[in-house]
């Protein structure tokens, strides 16, 4: 019968429509602006509406969520920044846009190099997000960000990162990051027990 | 006794057939034979019509330019299936001619007006050889060696000037924008108007003198800014009344020469780009692209990976498809409504995406010889529960709205038809071939990574119109998952990247030519190495380009209302046309 399949694809619709109605009368108030609210909405099981009302509501980042990259610093003993990176130029060198800027540090008398950045450099413009800086860095000293909202009014001022606006303390990639953390760590510790024994033994 | 090769993967010997006509290739790395320029059309024609290499996969150039030297590479295939024959034409750099195959294939057409617009290469005899990507009147030619981007620094990557004395600057105010692109002698780009548009109106088939109703012919330019276009295209039509006599298109708004960056980049630098091609499948040109560099490094991914490879291809290819439909309906005048059900499924794969590589459109997720990050135990529950549970639901649901809707039937039954001679002829490809009624699919034809072990059927439909380009995609999206019930299933422990992660992979020099069954169609990547860091050269055989070659046929006698649903029906993105 002609028409009969318009009326079938307008009972799609119409099923779409009441469903969303029976999901927020089944969930209440928890439905919108709260963070299981939002879970919910996009857990595999989820019927009727899908919106997710930004910027009220935001959709939680996984962890391997990459936005920018960070460099990252240890508070010393007085509480003085120790950078992690030792300018050793890989993530310059693998950057595909070709966006990091790495001025090594020169030690004044000898002009032999320091394993520290004089000067970090990223033109977050340019940056396309890979991660590649993050993860061929071998010394866990650069790390990708959450922090999605950068949006500023003036590119030409603000969006070249310098050392200053990069560094960010090793407690807040731990925050973002923990599985990874972790295991960076453990690695680590593995390592120097490992050099530990080489030491003794030898 | 080695194992029988099947008669259809067996490749003719071309010396015994063409004495003196063909040699073989034998520069390390390299395959296939090279053909003097005089006898390719003798050589081609009698492949196609006595061997059965009815298809034409790729029509790229090569700049040697120590040698002194230019190279055009065919990849012929035959629809029944196998491997490709490699052909080669080489020619002075003085005097890059060759013979155009348009006459043999018509799906040569858009590839070798891009080799004459990016590398200057003349093919004799094709019958409309104007620039394509680049704009008319544009000086030089790209991707040739010696040509220069206004923002050149150096050949290569990484450049000096990054580190250890890495003085930020940027490359706009050292070499503002108006002094940095060259003008052809006697240009002014302010009274310029292109001639590129007066070649295209004369070369549109007009109504006929002796037509009995003297109707005017009618130009009509659709796009570039246009809704329904699916990006910045233009189609310009020639009418009699409403009726379509001839269809251009013109391409390349979003050019931006994808393969001289990539010439620059180092091979992995290569990868984050490819996501940017098709933007809405970065896990298939990862793959395809990781399938070529592999081929020519030698190395295989672990199992884990390959499973992993194949997951995520699968559920690009599910969103795709879905999405593809949706908007097809956009196109027919359903605003809206199923492609935002399209959408849904389709943010529920982003997040699987999201939470294994980190973005939701740029993945960047596949490495030489692997993955970047496993997949852990709680997102392959995830895939488990939507390949299982949800997504089924989803395509019947789909099916169940749309397929028996007589306005989506009356729109597009019978129209925009392309036979199976037409679509094999232009080199067409992934759904469209398919709905043609050509069951050709490269995960079958020539299997890549696990697909042989994996059950699937080839989807295939026979009628070529509108309609069965949308049921084909249907079918192709159950297909999906039921491949990746199979992997989520068998998906084995273990490592899933050979050797180890590493930065500056070392390609041995030689050719190879890369591709995989996108869910466009198929998408091919060939790379020359010459043994340095960065590729010597770096083609993408873009489906969504090369599809766009049929879209003529399938407009020709519709009407013009129809070419806005055939075009949404080929499913193109912009990003891969124009690259
Ligand atoms: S961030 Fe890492 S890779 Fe980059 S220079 Fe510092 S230590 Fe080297
Ligand atoms: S994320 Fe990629 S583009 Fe951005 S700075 Fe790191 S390597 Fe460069």
């Amino acid at each position: 019968m002609t028409g009969w399949g318009i009326l079938k694809s307008l009972w799609v619709t119409f099923k779409h429509l009441v469903v969303t109605y029976i999901e927020d009368l089944r969930y209440g108030k928890r439905r919108y602006f709260t963070p299981e609210g939002v879970e919910a909405r996009r857990s595999s099981d989820v019927r009727g509406i899908f919106t997710v009302q930004y910027p009220e509501e935001k959709l939680p980042v996984p962890e391997a969520f990459r936005y920018l990259p960070f460099l990252i610093y240890e508070e010393g003993p007085d509480g003085e920044k120790q950078m992690r990176c030792t300018s050793c130029g890989i993530c310059a060198k693998v950057c595909p846009p070709q966006c990091i800027w790495i001025v090594r540090k020169n030690d004044p008398q000898t002009g032999r190099p320091i394993p520290t950045p004089a000067a970090f450099y990223i033109d977050v413009d340019i940056c396309m997000n890979c991660g590649f800086c993050a993860e061929f860095c071998p010394f866990d000293a650069i790390k990708m960000d959450h922090d999605y909202e950068i949006a500023s009014y003036d590119r030409l001022s603000e969006h070249i990162y310098d050392l200053e606006k990069l560094a960010k303390p090793v407690t807040y990639y731990a925050s973002i990051r923990p599985t990874d953390y972790a295991l960076e760590e453990a690695a680590r510790a593995q390592k120097g027990s490992a050099k530990k024994a080489e030491t003794t033994a030898g | 006794m080695s194992e029988a090769v099947p008669r259809i993967a067996q490749i003719p010997n071309l010396v015994d057939l063409f004495p003196d006509k063909v040699q073989p290739d034998t520069r390390p790395g390299y395959q296939g034979y090279l053909v003097g320029r005089e006898h390719l059309l003798e050589v081609v024609q009698r492949l196609r019509d006595e061997y059965g290499y009815d298809y034409l996969s790729s029509v790229t150039g090569v700049d040697y330019l120590p040698e002194g030297k230019m190279e055009v590479v065919y990849h012929l295939y035959k629809t029944l299936g196998g491997p490709a024959l490699v052909l080669k034409v080489q020619m002075p750099r003085e005097d890059p001619r060759v013979p155009s195959l348009v006459p043999l294939y018509r799906g040569a057409e858009f590839q070798e007006r891009e080799a004459w617009d990016l590398l200057g290469i003349r093919f004799e005899g094709h019958p409309d050889l104007r620039r394509i990507l680049m704009w008319e009147g544009f000086a030089g030619f790209p991707l040739r060696k010696d040509w220069r981007e206004p923002y050149f620094e150096e050949e290569a990557k990484p450049f000096k000037s990054r580190w250890p004395e890495g003085f930020v600057f940027r490359a706009e105010d050292r070499n503002p924008f108006g002094d940095n692109v060259q003008y052809p002698p006697g240009f002014d780009p302010e009274t310029w108007t292109p001639p590129d548009d007066e070649a295209i109106y004369r070369v549109l088939k007009r109504a006929s003198e002796e037509d009995d109703l003297h109707a005017d012919t009618l130009v009509v330019n659709l796009g570039p800014q246009h809704p329904s276009t699916h990006g910045v295209f233009r189609m310009v039509v020639s009418l009699s009344e409403e009726t379509i006599l001839d269809l251009k298109p013109v391409m390349g708004y979003l050019h931006r020469n994808h393969e001289k960056i990539g010439e620059r980049n180092t091979f992995l630098q290569n990868m984050p780009f490819t996501d940017r091609l098709d933007y809405l499948c970065s896990m298939s040109n990862n793959f395809g692209y990781a399938l070529a560099v592999e081929k020519l490094m030698g190395v295989k991914p672990p199992e884990r990976a390959e499973y992993i490879r194949v997951m995520m291809a699968e559920l690009t290819r599910f969103l795709n498809h879905i999405f593809a439909i949706g908007f097809l309906l956009n196109d027919l005048g359903a605003y809206f409504t199923p492609a935002l059900y399209a959408i849904e499924e389709r943010e529920l794969i982003l997040d699987i995406f999201e939470a294994v590589s980190g973005s939701r459109m740029m993945c960047n997720y596949f490495r030489f010889g692997g993955v970047a990050r496993d997949v852990s135990p709680d997102i392959l529950e995830k895939v488990r529960r939507l390949v299982y549970d949800r997504l089924p639901r989803k395509v019947d649901e789909m099916d169940e709205f749309l397929t028996r809707n007589e306005i989506v039937r009356e729109r597009c039954e019978g129209v925009g038809v392309l036979t199976a001679e037409q679509a094999i002829a232009n080199s067409a490809s992934g759904p469209v071939l398919r709905a043609s009624g050509v069951p050709y699919d490269v995960r079958r034809a020539e299997p890549y990574s696990i697909y042989d072990r994996l059950e699937f059927d080839v989807a295939v439909r026979y009628h070529g119109d509108i309609y069965d380009r949308y049921l084909i995609r249907l079918d192709e999206m159950r297909q999906s998952l039921r491949i990746l019930q199979q992997v989520v299933r068998d998906i084995p422990e273990g490592p899933i990247m050979t050797g180890k992660p590493q930065y500056q992979v070392r390609v041995p020099p030689g050719e190879a030519y890369g591709r995989v069954e996108g869910p466009k169609g198929e998408l091919g990547f060939y790379v020359v190495s010459n043994g340095k860091p960065n590729p010597w050269r770096y083609h993408v055989r873009a489906p969504s380009f090369i599809n766009l070659t049929s879209l003529v046929d399938m407009a020709r006698g519709a009407k013009v209302a129809d070419v806005v649903a055939i075009l949404g029906s080929i499913d193109i993105v912009l990003g891969e046309v124009d690259r």
